[in-house]
């Protein structure tokens, strides 16, 4: 069914449930064609399987265009693959030669746990946003959008911190487990916005509580995350974060 | 079976929504909390009327199949987000924006919801932005707005070109705010796989756990299906690989109609297919129109490479055809006109099946301004190149990176190629004026319903209507039905209704198990995307259509006596998902062929090949198809039509021009 030249090995990681051993396995693959995608080549894979009366390999994908934030494959030791700037789905076969070996495994951290396979569990995320990564306002009434200007570059700075997209590259590639870039990108949204002052300080205690609940580790400002994330979001977050952590420990009670 | 009342309003058009919002009954807060309300699917609708009901005070109960209601489709919408707040001065109002709705539908929406949703687009911003989402800003920090499709003001509010993102980050986090409170209780990793009809009233949902393989009961005093669109029916489209028709089509056997399944949108800027092995098509947003020139050489097969070919052997085809609007004629206009084009033999590219997008005179125009803002007097060439490069960065930066990534071509150097693929479904759940299905306490928002779209999307009306749904229309429609329920007790689990529909779909499972055929999910559901790309794409026939219908009614024997479901019932077992949806996309891909057969005109995305003038423009017949074709379900995948007439008063219905 493929129709390009090149021929690979690929070692998977293979975990049948979260309490089950998982261990790498050994696929051969033939006539892969360098303008697929590393998961249209799964596809591949998968079909192959399916076909041959084995299991599919379980990863989790949705939009393959790098915005969702689904996919998420620890390609030879790094997340998301080789190239800076991409999600997995965005990587394509061109960015491999015919022979290559490829070691595929799943994000691997104490607050991830692996559901199958290739896909993990990062339902940590969500408890942290639903720890305090919001504006307390309820729908309706709410005043007209221009009665409130926001400097430009204050505006473009909270936006580059909005982007990301919850895949967790940054908690995979750290050797802590941290999660301090993800949290920090919202904490820093939010922050730099006239919007998000009245909890400024309370957000940024509750959600720092809620990551480390959940047992990620902490920052040591290797940066690891911030050369691995997709959508370049930037360590300064993390700075800012820090000092809004450090500013609430001398806020009044009141003001929190 | 239900009789099809679209329950709109008395009086004057834009009297309706305000009188009806404050004549609607009301629930009091301390009944609102034993109230339980189901929502499922968390995108723009979905997580919006979750959210927004929790305040109100309801129970709410929500529920994705992805790992996180972030994840959910919406995510990827790109370009922006219509509202009539005329802030450029340019002439928007509330009328103008109904107005542009009715007529880029091709007269096939209704007046009064169209006129509703056209009331609510400015509430949406401020809610937006209230909530902190990042929309783009001028350096006076106003909010910026970009022109779109369709319309001649500039009324799209965006963020980059993830506009989709940031609005459902706010709704997500809106969302996430009530589940830290305990007033939603959120499902990750779960599927609904039934309606749960009690005495002809929706009272839940049978839910599939997917990591765990369990079918779950839920109830709730009322349903809500926010499941998006079916535009993966055709195997190859812009959705997310795991957007479906399964909810919609559950409640479509249970007695909820479908309307206008047929209209299809299929977007006119998306990279084209490269291979085989393609799992689905990546859009290259509609904004990027307004600051692009699309064109193909005029000479037929020409080899040359695109910078050389010199200006007066280019065709901007779109800007000559339809000179009043140009390359922001609406989707359907200039899909069609894209595929004439390629049909003709003027086609570029390996395939011949794409025509070109050019940013370079806008990029230098740019350039020229900035360089003014800058004080750099008398620029060259070279310098507004240069500077109007970074503004293009910062307006698509993140597109031109998905383009460089994909086709290994350097956009910015290069002009894009691109070509038609399916992006939208206007059809869905038919719903009334309250957004209720035609089973009681059951609603559908979104995408996932017919409503506001007619026959054709305008461009950035999709984030707009979803939000509006969510946040200002279900809350309080769903008063009106709620009201009258408050005797109603929890619903019981062990209700007979309850026990049959978890053992109609524990036996569609089971049923998948014991086939043992030879063929993947995939392989059927590439065979279905081929026949109705081909048969029921952006353009059809009476046989093409007729043909399809057969191929199909195979098809769907093939599969359930061929198909092979690896791994078990009671796991994770994502292959198992794809086999039910792609069971339910087989029976919709039967009634979209059936709906284009029946209605004999062309209208949007609708486009009849016998129906057309002598331009080769989509001709409608108002006289004999001005309605809503609503579908109900019979046994054994027979369909019977329900008509809805569309009655038009407030706008003349005219052929559409954009000339």
């Amino acid at each position: 069914m493929s129709t390009g030249n090149m021929n690979l090995t690929l070692k998977i990681w293979r975990q049948k449930n979260t309490k089950a051993k998982g261990g790498l396995v050994d696929y051969k693959l033939s006539d892969i064609s360098p303008d697929m995608s590393f998961l249209e080549m799964f596809d591949v894979l998968n079909e192959e399987l399916i076909s041959k009366g084995d299991e599919p390999v379980v990863f989790d994908h949705d939009c393959r265009e790098g915005i969702c934030g689904a996919c998420s494959m620890f390609i030879n030791g790094r997340p998301h693959g080789p190239k800076e700037g991409i999600t997995t789905c965005q990587l394509h076969m061109r960015s491999f030669k015919d022979g290559d070996t490829i070691v595929v495994e799943p994000w691997r951290a104490k607050a991830f746990p692996v559901v199958k396979d290739l896909t993990v569990d990062r339902s940590a995320f969500d408890r942290v946003i639903a720890a305090g990564g919001f504006i307390s306002v309820n729908t309706g009434n709410a005043q007209d959008a221009n009665n409130l200007p926001i400097p430009k570059v204050q505006a473009d700075s909270a936006f580059e911190a909005a982007a990301c997209i919850g895949c967790g590259a940054c908690v995979a590639t750290c050797k802590n487990a941290s999660a301090m870039l993800f949290v920090s990108a919202k904490v820093s949204q939010l922050a730099q916005l006239p919007q998000g002052q009245p909890e400024r300080y309370r957000r940024v205690q509750t959600m720092v509580a809620q990551m480390d609940a959940e047992g990620f580790g902490n920052c040591t400002n290797t940066g690891a995350c911030e050369a691995e994330c997709p959508k370049g979001i930037s360590l300064e977050n993390i700075a800012r974060m820090n000092r809004d952590y450090l500013s609430a420990k001398f806020v009044s009670e009141e003001d929190i | 079976m239900a009789e099809l009342n679209a329950n709109i309003p008395e009086g004057e058009l834009t009297d309706k929504w305000t009188k009806l919002r404050s004549s609607m009954p009301l629930v009091n807060p301390a009944n609102k909390r034993s109230i339980e309300i189901i929502v499922v699917g968390s995108g723009l609708a979905g997580a919006s009327a979750a959210a927004t009901l929790a305040e109100m005070g309801y129970k709410v109960k929500c529920f994705c199949f992805q790992d996180s209601p972030r994840r959910a489709h919406s995510i990827a919408a790109q370009g922006g987000i219509n509202a009539a707040k005329n802030y450029q001065n340019d002439g928007d109002s509330t009328y103008r924006l109904f107005y542009d709705t009715i007529k880029g539908g091709d007269y096939r929406a209704r007046e009064a919801n169209v006129h509703r949703l056209a009331e609510v687009s400015a509430n949406i911003i401020d809610q937006c932005v209230a909530q902190g989402v990042p929309l783009a800003r001028e350096y006076g920090g106003l909010l910026d707005n970009r022109s779109f499709g369709g319309t001649q003001v500039q009324r799209t509010f965006y963020a980059a070109g993830q506009t989709g993102q940031q609005l459902l980050l706010g709704a997500y986090s809106a969302l996430e705010r009530q589940v830290g409170m305990g007033k939603v209780e959120m499902f990750t990793r779960h599927e609904m796989l039934e309606v749960v009809v009690v005495d002809g009233k929706a009272r839940g949902i049978i839910a599939r756990n997917l990591l765990t393989g369990e079918l779950e009961r839920h109830s709730g005093h009322a349903v809500l299906l926010c499941t998006g669109g079916y535009g993966n029916v055709f195997y190859l489209s812009t959705n997310a690989m795991g957007s479906n028709v399964t909810a919609a089509w559950k409640a479509h056997k249970k007695g909820a109609f479908f309307g206008n399944p047929c209209y299809t949108q299929i977007h006119p800027t998306c990279i084209p297919v490269s291979g085989d092995h393609q799992s689905k098509l990546t859009l290259m947003s509609e904004s990027l129109r307004n600051d692009g020139r699309i064109w193909v050489p005029k000479k037929k097969d020409d080899q040359r490479k695109a910078s050389e070919i010199p200006e007066d052997e280019r065709d901007y085809y779109l800007e000559r055809r339809y000179p009043a609007f140009g390359n922001l004629v609406p989707r359907d206009v200039a899909s069609r006109a894209a595929k004439e084009r390629c049909d003709a033999g003027y086609g570029v590219g390996k395939s011949k099946l794409a025509v070109y997008l050019d940013f370079k005179a806008n990029t230098e125009r740019y350039g020229r301004i900035e360089a003014s803002v800058q004080n750099i007097h008398n620029p060259d060439k070279e310098t507004c190149m240069r500077l109007g490069r970074e503004v293009i960065k910062e307006k698509y930066g993140n597109l031109f990176d998905m383009y460089a990534q994909i086709t290994g071509e350097d956009p910015y150097e290069l002009p894009m190629r691109i070509y038609p693929a399916v992006h939208y479904t206007m059809g869905g759940l038919w719903v009334d004026y309250n957004l209720m299905t035609t089973v009681p306490g059951l609603y559908s928002l979104g995408e996932a319903n017919f409503s506001d779209h007619g026959a054709n999307r305008l461009g950035a009306s999709a984030l707009m209507q979803g939000l509006a749904d969510g946040y200002f229309v279900i809350p309080y429609t769903i008063g009106a039905y709620l009201s009258k329920e408050l005797a109603t007790k929890p619903i019981p689990q062990d209700h007979p209704a309850f026990v049959e529909a978890e053992a109609s779909a524990r036996g569609i499972i089971d049923k998948f198990f014991a086939i043992k055929g030879t063929k993947t999910v995939d392989h059927f559901h590439k065979k279905l995307g081929k026949i109705m790309w081909e048969k029921c794409g952006m353009a059809r026939n009476a046989k093409g259509l007729t043909e399809a219908i057969a191929e199909i009614q195979q098809l769907r024997k093939d599969f359930w006596s061929d198909v092979r479901v690896p791994g078990e019932a009671n796991e994770f077992n994502p292959e198992l998902e794809k086999a039910g949806r792609v069971a339910d996309f087989i029976e919709l891909g039967e009634l979209m062929c059936i709906d284009a057969l029946n209605r004999n005109e062309s209208c949007g995305g609708h486009f009849r090949e016998e129906y057309q003038t002598e331009e080769g423009e989509a001709m409608r017949d108002d006289e004999n198809y001005a309605y809503v074709a609503a579908w109900e379900f019979k046994e054994g995948v027979k369909f019977e039509l329900h008509k809805e007439e569309l009655k038009f008063e407030n706008i003349k219905v005219a052929q559409r021009s954009y000339k």
